[in-house]
C-alpha cells in the first residue's frame, strides 16, 4: 500500500490498570464484616500483577460471601450455593490463560458442596480457592455450620451446636493431590495479601482458609484472637508466607514449618488451643488436571475435521 | 476364505426368498451373543440390507448362568428395503441354553412357528437336574408352537476349542450366515477388525469356529433363507444411537462432555473418550452430575459449548444448575438418554418418561429449547443443530434420544462434516463497554455474550434477578421484562420453524402423534393400516419447546386425535378412571394444553421398543370405536 512501509508496527500504548479498574459495585457486606478486607486484598494483589481485568474469572456460590464477583470488575459467576468450584474447573479447563477464583463460604463448600470441595483439591487445577469462614450461614441469617463451635447457639440449635466442628484445614491436607493449603485471618491485612498473592503464585489449586469476622451474628467467635494476638500461631519457612520484619514482630507466638512436611502441617492445622496462620503445604510436583487434560487444546478446524471425517468413516460399510 | 465357502454351498439346499426376516441371539451374559449379533447385523447391512437392532441386557454384569432373568443378545430385524424398527416377533431365534430363552418368551418375542436353534448340550449333561429342565423345556417350546431345532453347538465348537464358552458365538454367526445365504468375503476382514487387538492367535480361533459353524450350516440346515439386498452405492455408515450422538458432538465442534456414568447414556461418553481428544475435545467424568452440569457452564461461561449427556436420575440432579442456564442465558447442550423411571427404574430399558421433566424440572418458569431424535441418522444431525441453537438462543438444549435410539444399529447416509458445524473460535477481540451482556432485541428476547478475556465485557452473571447489564435487581419491573425476555426467545424461534410433516393423507379419521425412538413403528403401524383402507395418519415431533407450528390447524383434520408414546398413561376402562381422573401420557398432556385439542393417548410402558403390529393392533380398535360413533 502507498505509504507504509511492508513491515511496521504500533507499539500499544503500556496499559497500567488502576485499583479502580478492578472495583465493581459498592459492596453490600455489613460494616465490619470480613469479607470487605479480603475483597481489597484480591483487588490490590490483582492492580500490583497487573492481571488484566478481563482475564479475571471470580466465581463463587451462594452466601454472604459469594456476593464478592460482583463488587469486583473483572469477569464473576456467582452460581449455586455449594458449586463454585465445579464451575472454576470447567473455566479453567480450556482457558489456560484466564485467572479463575473460587470464593466460597464455610456452608457454601464444607456442607452443600463438600464433595465438590474434595474432588477440587484432587483435581489440582490451577485456581485460587478462598474459603472465607465466618463459622454460621450469614446470608439466611445464622444457623449451624459445619465449623460452628461445639455448644455454640444458632437459630437452628438454640441449645447449641451438638457436634464438634469439622476441620477444613486437615480435610482439605487429607485429600490425596493436594498441593496448597494455607491459613488467614481478615483482620491482619499484611497476612492476608501475602496469603492471597502466594495462592495466586501457586500453579496449581490452592486452598486458603480466611477466617472471617461477622460481627452481625459471630462477632464473638474470633473475639479471643482479636483481643489477645497470642492466640494466632504464625507459621514461618522461607518457603512459606513471609511477611515484612515490622508486622512480623507484632505476631509473638510463632513456630518454624517447613510446608513440605505434610506431618506436621496436620498437627499444626489440628490445633484448637491457637489459630496458626501461614502455610500448611505446599507440593509444586502434585498432578495437574487441566495440564493431563489438555490435549487438543488449538486444534485448527481442519485438523478437527480430519479427525471427525476419520471417526465417522470407520462406521462406514 | 470367501472362495472356500462358496464352493461348498453347492451341496446345501437352497434359499427360501423372504422380504424380512426378525432374528435374535441369546445367551448367558459373557458368551457373546451380543458381538455375534452386532457383527451379523453388520455383514447384513454391507451386503445392502436394511437393518434395525436391538440389544437384548441383562440388569446386572454377571446374572447367574442359565437363568430366565439373564439373557443377552441382539435381536436384528433384516429387511431388502430400509428397516426402521425392530418389528413384532422373531422369525428365528438361537439361544444358547433354554432358561435364556424364556426370558424371550416372557417379553412376548416369539410367535407360533418361530423357528427356535437351541443348543443341545444341556439335553447331554451330566447333572440330572440340567437335562430334566432342557427337556421339559424343549417340550414346552413345542406345545408352545416353536419349531425347535436342536443344533449341536457347544459340541461342534469343542472338536476346535477347549472353551467353548468363548468361541460359540462365532460359530453361531458362521452358522446364521449360512442360514441366510450370506457368503460375504469380508467376514474374515470383520472377524480380524473385531478380535484384532487380541492378537492373531485369536482372531486365527474366531475365524475357524466361523467356518466351522458356516460348514455346518450349509450341511445340515434343512432351511435356509434369503433376504434380498440391493448393493450398498452412495456412501453409507452403520452405527448405534449413543455412537451417532457422540459422533454429532465431534463434528459439532463441542469441545467437552461432562458426564458422570448413568446407563444408558454412558456408551455415548465413552465413544467420545476413545475418540474426542483427535478432534479437539476431552471426556471430563465429574465427581458427580451436578458437577458434571456446573463444570459444562464454565467451560460455557468461557468461550466453549459443552455438553452433558445423562439419564433420568442424573437428569433430576442436573435441574438446578439447568434452570440456573436459563437464567443466566448459557448455552448448554443436555443428552439425555432416557429410561424407564421414576427413581433407579428400568436402567437399561426403553422408556419416554422424561418429557415433562426436561420441560419443566427446574424451579421458577425455566423454559428451555428441548429436541428428540426419531432415528439413528437424527442423533448425530439433532446434535448439531443443537449447539447453533444453544448459542443463537443462548439457552440450554435438551436432546431426549431413548434406550430404543442408545443401542439400536442402523445404517443411515455417511454425513460428510462441515467447517461452518464446527463452534467459531472464541471472540477475544474488545467489547464495547456501551454495549449490556445481556442487551436484549425488545422484539426476540436475543443477545450476544461477551466472553472472559474480551476488554469491555466484565460482567456478572448471577441466578438472581438481573437487568441486561446483570446487575442484580430486585425491582417487580425487572423481574416482569427480564422473564419476558427471556420468553420471547422461544417465540423467536417457533416463528422459524417449519410445520410438521403429516405421514399419509392431510385429512382422515384418526391422527397418531409421536416423539423419539417410535418414529419407524408407528409409522409401520399406520402404512399396515392404511394398506387395509384405514383413513389414519401420523405425525412424529422433533421439537418439543417450542413446539412445531400449526399443529392444531392440522389436529382439526382428523376426527381423532392420539399420541402413542413409551411412558404411562391410565387405562381409560381400568377403575375409577373416567375423563377427569384418567392421567394422560406427557406428549398428550402438553398437546391437550397447547391445541385445546380433546387428545387422546396410548402409553404402555414395557421396557422394550413398541412393536408396529401392536401399535396398529390397538390404532384398528381406537377406529373401529369411531367408526361405532359415526
Ligand atoms: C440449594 C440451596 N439450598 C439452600 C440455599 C439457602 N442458602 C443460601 S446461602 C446459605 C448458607 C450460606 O452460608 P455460608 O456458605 O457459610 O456463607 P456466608 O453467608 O456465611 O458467607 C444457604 C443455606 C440455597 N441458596 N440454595
Ligand atoms: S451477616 Fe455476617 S457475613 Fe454476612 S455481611 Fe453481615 S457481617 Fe458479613
Ligand atoms: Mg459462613
Amino acid at each position: 500500500m502507498v505509504g507504509l512501509k511492508t513491515e511496521w508496527e504500533i507499539e500499544p500504548a503500556p496499559r497500567e490498570c488502576t485499583l479502580a479498574e478492578y472495583k465493581g459495585a459498592e459492596a453490600r457486606w455489613c460494616p465490619g464484616c470480613g469479607d470487605h478486607s479480603v475483597l481489597s486484598a484480591v483487588q490490590k494483589m490483582a492492580r500490583d500483577k497487573q492481571i488484566p481485568p478481563e482475564r479475571i474469572v471470580v466465581v463463587s456460590g451462594i452466601g454472604c460471601s459469594s456476593r464478592f464477583p460482583h463488587y469486583m470488575s473483572a469477569y464473576g459467576f456467582h452460581s449455586l450455593h455449594g458449586r463454585p468450584l465445579p464451575v472454576a474447573c470447567g473455566v479453567k479447563s480450556r482457558r489456560p490463560d484466564l485467572h479463575v477464583f473460587a470464593i466460597s463460604g464455610d456452608g457454601d463448600c464444607c456442607a452443600i458442596g463438600a464433595g465438590h470441595w474434595v474432588h477440587a483439591i484432587r483435581y489440582n487445577m490451577n485456581i485460587t480457592i478462598l474459603m472465607l469462614d465466618n463459622s454460621i450461614y450469614g446470608l439466611t441469617k445464622g444457623q449451624t455450620s459445619p465449623t460452628t463451635r461445639l455448644g455454640r447457639a444458632s437459630s437452628t440449635h438454640p441449645h447449641g451446636a451438638p457436634l464438634p466442628p469439622l476441620n477444613p484445614l486437615t480435610v482439605t491436607l487429607g485429600i490425596s493431590n493436594v498441593s496448597f493449603v494455607a491459613q488467614t485471618v481478615d483482620w491482619n491485612p499484611p497476612h492476608l495479601s501475602a496469603t492471597i498473592r502466594a495462592a495466586h503464585d501457586h500453579e496449581g489449586a490452592s486452598f486458603v482458609r480466611v477466617l472471617q469476622r461477622c460481627p452481625h451474628f459471630t462477632g464473638d467467635v474470633y473475639a479471643d484472637a482479636l483481643e489477645d494476638r497470642s492466640h494466632v500461631l504464625l507459621m514461618e519457612h522461607p518457603d512459606g508466607i513471609v511477611l515484612e520484619p515490622a508486622m512480623r514482630e507484632r505476631l509473638k507466638n510463632r513456630v518454624d514449618h517447613d510446608p513440605r512436611n505434610l506431618g506436621e502441617a496436620f498437627q499444626l492445622a489440628a490445633r484448637t488451643d491457637v489459630y496458626p496462620v501461614g502455610l500448611f503445604y505446599r507440593d509444586p510436583d502434585a498432578v495437574r488436571y487441566d495440564l493431563v487434560t489438555a490435549h487438543g487444546l488449538g486444534k485448527t478446524p481442519s485438523e478437527k475435521l480430519g479427525a471427525i471425517e476419520e471417526a465417522i468413516e470407520r462406521f462406514a460399510i | 476364505m470367501g472362495a472356500e465357502l462358496v464352493t461348498e454351498q453347492s451341496t446345501a439346499r437352497a434359499a427360501v426368498e423372504v422380504s424380512e426376516h426378525i432374528v435374535e441371539i441369546v445367551s448367558d451374559s459373557g458368551e457373546g451373543a451380543q458381538t455375534a449379533g452386532q457383527m451379523f447385523a453388520d455383514l447384513c447391512a454391507r451386503s445392502g440390507n436394511g437393518i434395525w437392532t436391538v440389544e437384548i441386557i441383562p440388569a446386572e454384569i454377571e446374572p447367574p448362568s442359565r437363568s430366565r432373568a439373564g439373557a443377552s443378545g441382539n435381536r436384528i430385524r433384516i429387511g431388502s428395503s430400509r428397516v426402521t424398527n425392530a418389528g413384532d416377533e422373531a422369525d428365528v431365534v438361537v439361544a444358547l441354553n433354554e432358561q435364556v430363552l424364556y426370558s424371550r418368551i416372557d417379553a412376548g418375542a416369539l410367535r407360533p412357528g418361530t423357528i427356535v436353534y437351541v443348543d443341545k448340550v444341556w439335553g447331554e449333561s451330566r447333572d440330572p437336574e440340567v437335562r430334566a429342565r432342557y427337556v421339559e423345556a424343549v417340550e414346552d417350546f413345542r406345545r408352545r408352537g416353536y419349531t425347535v431345532i436342536e443344533t449341536p453347538i457347544e459340541s461342534e465348537c469343542r472338536k476346535r476349542t477347549k472353551d467353548p464358552r468363548k468361541g460359540k458365538n462365532m460359530w453361531v454367526l458362521g452358522m446364521l450366515c449360512a442360514l441366510y445365504d450370506l457368503h460375504e468375503g469380508t467376514v474374515r476382514d470383520r472377524i480380524a477388525a473385531r478380535f484384532g487387538r487380541k492378537g492373531a492367535a485369536v482372531v486365527e480361533k474366531n475365524l475357524e469356529l466361523f467356518s466351522d459353524g458356516f460348514r455346518w450350516g450349509l450341511e445340515n440346515l434343512e432351511q435356509r433363507f434369503h433376504v434380498h439386498a440391493v448393493p450398498v452405492e452412495t456412501p453409507t455408515v452403520v452405527m448405534n444411537g449413543n455412537q451417532a450422538l457422540a459422533l454429532g458432538v465431534m463434528a459439532a465442534g463441542i469441545e467437552v462432555c461432562s458426564m458422570y456414568p448413568i446407563t444408558p447414556a454412558t456408551s455415548a461418553s465413552h465413544y467420545l473418550a476413545a475418540n474426542f481428544e483427535n478432534a479437539g475435545g476431552i471426556v471430563h467424568q465429574a465427581e458427580d452430575e451436578i458437577a458434571a452440569i456446573g463444570f459444562a457452564l464454565g467451560c460455557s461461561y468461557a468461550g466453549k459449548t459443552a455438553v452433558t449427556i445423562t439419564s433420568g436420575p442424573g437428569f433430576a440432579l442436573k435441574t438446578e444448575f439447568l434452570g440456573y442456564a436459563v437464567m443466566t442465558e448459557l448455552p448448554l447442550v443436555v443428552v439425555v438418554v432416557q429410561r424407564g423411571g421414576p427413581a433407579t427404574g428400568l436402567p437399561t430399558k426403553i422408556e419416554q418418561g422424561d418429557l415433562m421433566a426436561a420441560l419443566f424440572a427446574s424451579p421458577g418458569d425455566s423454559p428451555k429449547i428441548v429436541l428428540a431424535p426419531a432415528t439413528i441418522e437424527e442423533c448425530f444431525h439433532l446434535i448439531i443443530t443443537a449447539r447453533r441453537l444453544a448459542e443463537d438462543f443462548r439457552s440450554p438444549v435438551i436432546v431426549l434420544s431413548d434406550a430404543n435410539l442408545a443401542t439400536g444399529q442402523q445404517p443411515f447416509a455417511k454425513p460428510e462434516p462441515k467447517e461452518a458445524w464446527l463452534a467459531g473460535p472464541v471472540d477475544q477481540s474488545d467489547w464495547d463497554s456501551k454495549v449490556a451482556p445481556m442487551a436484549w432485541d425488545p422484539r426476540t428476547g436475543l443477545s450476544k455474550r461477551p466472553i472472559p478475556g474480551q476488554r469491555g465485557g466484565q460482567h456478572v452473571l448471577t441466578g438472581i434477578v438481573h437487568d441486561e447489564w446483570s446487575h442484580i435487581a430486585y425491582e417487580s419491573g425487572v423481574n416482569q421484562r427480564a422473564m419476558a425476555m427471556r420468553s420471547r426467545k422461544f417465540a423467536a424461534l417457533a416463528s422459524a420453524l417449519k410445520p410438521p410433516v403429516v405421514h399419509g393423507d392431510p385429512e382422515g379419521d384418526l391422527l397418531v402423534v409421536g416423539w423419539g425412538s417410535t418414529l419407524g413403528a408407528i409409522e409401520e403401524a399406520v402404512d399396515r393400516l392404511r394398506a387395509d383402507g384405514r383413513r389414519v395418519s401420523s405425525l412424529h415431533l422433533r421439537f418439543l419447546s417450542p413446539l412445531e407450528p400449526g399443529l392444531k390447524e392440522i389436529f382439526q383434520r382428523f376426527r381423532k386425535v392420539t399420541t402413542v408414546e413409551v411412558n404411562y398413561a391410565d387405562d381409560p376402562d381400568a377403575p375409577l378412571i373416567n375423563d377427569e381422573t384418567r392421567r394422560r401420557s406427557q406428549l398428550a398432556r402438553l398437546l391437550r394444553e397447547h391445541t385445546l385439542v380433546d387428545v387422546d393417548c396410548w402409553g404402555p410402558v414395557p421396557g422394550s421398543p413398541l412393536p408396529p403390529g401392536q401399535i396398529a393392533t390397538h390404532l384398528a380398535t381406537k377406529l373401529d370405536e369411531l367408526g361405532r360413533e359415526s
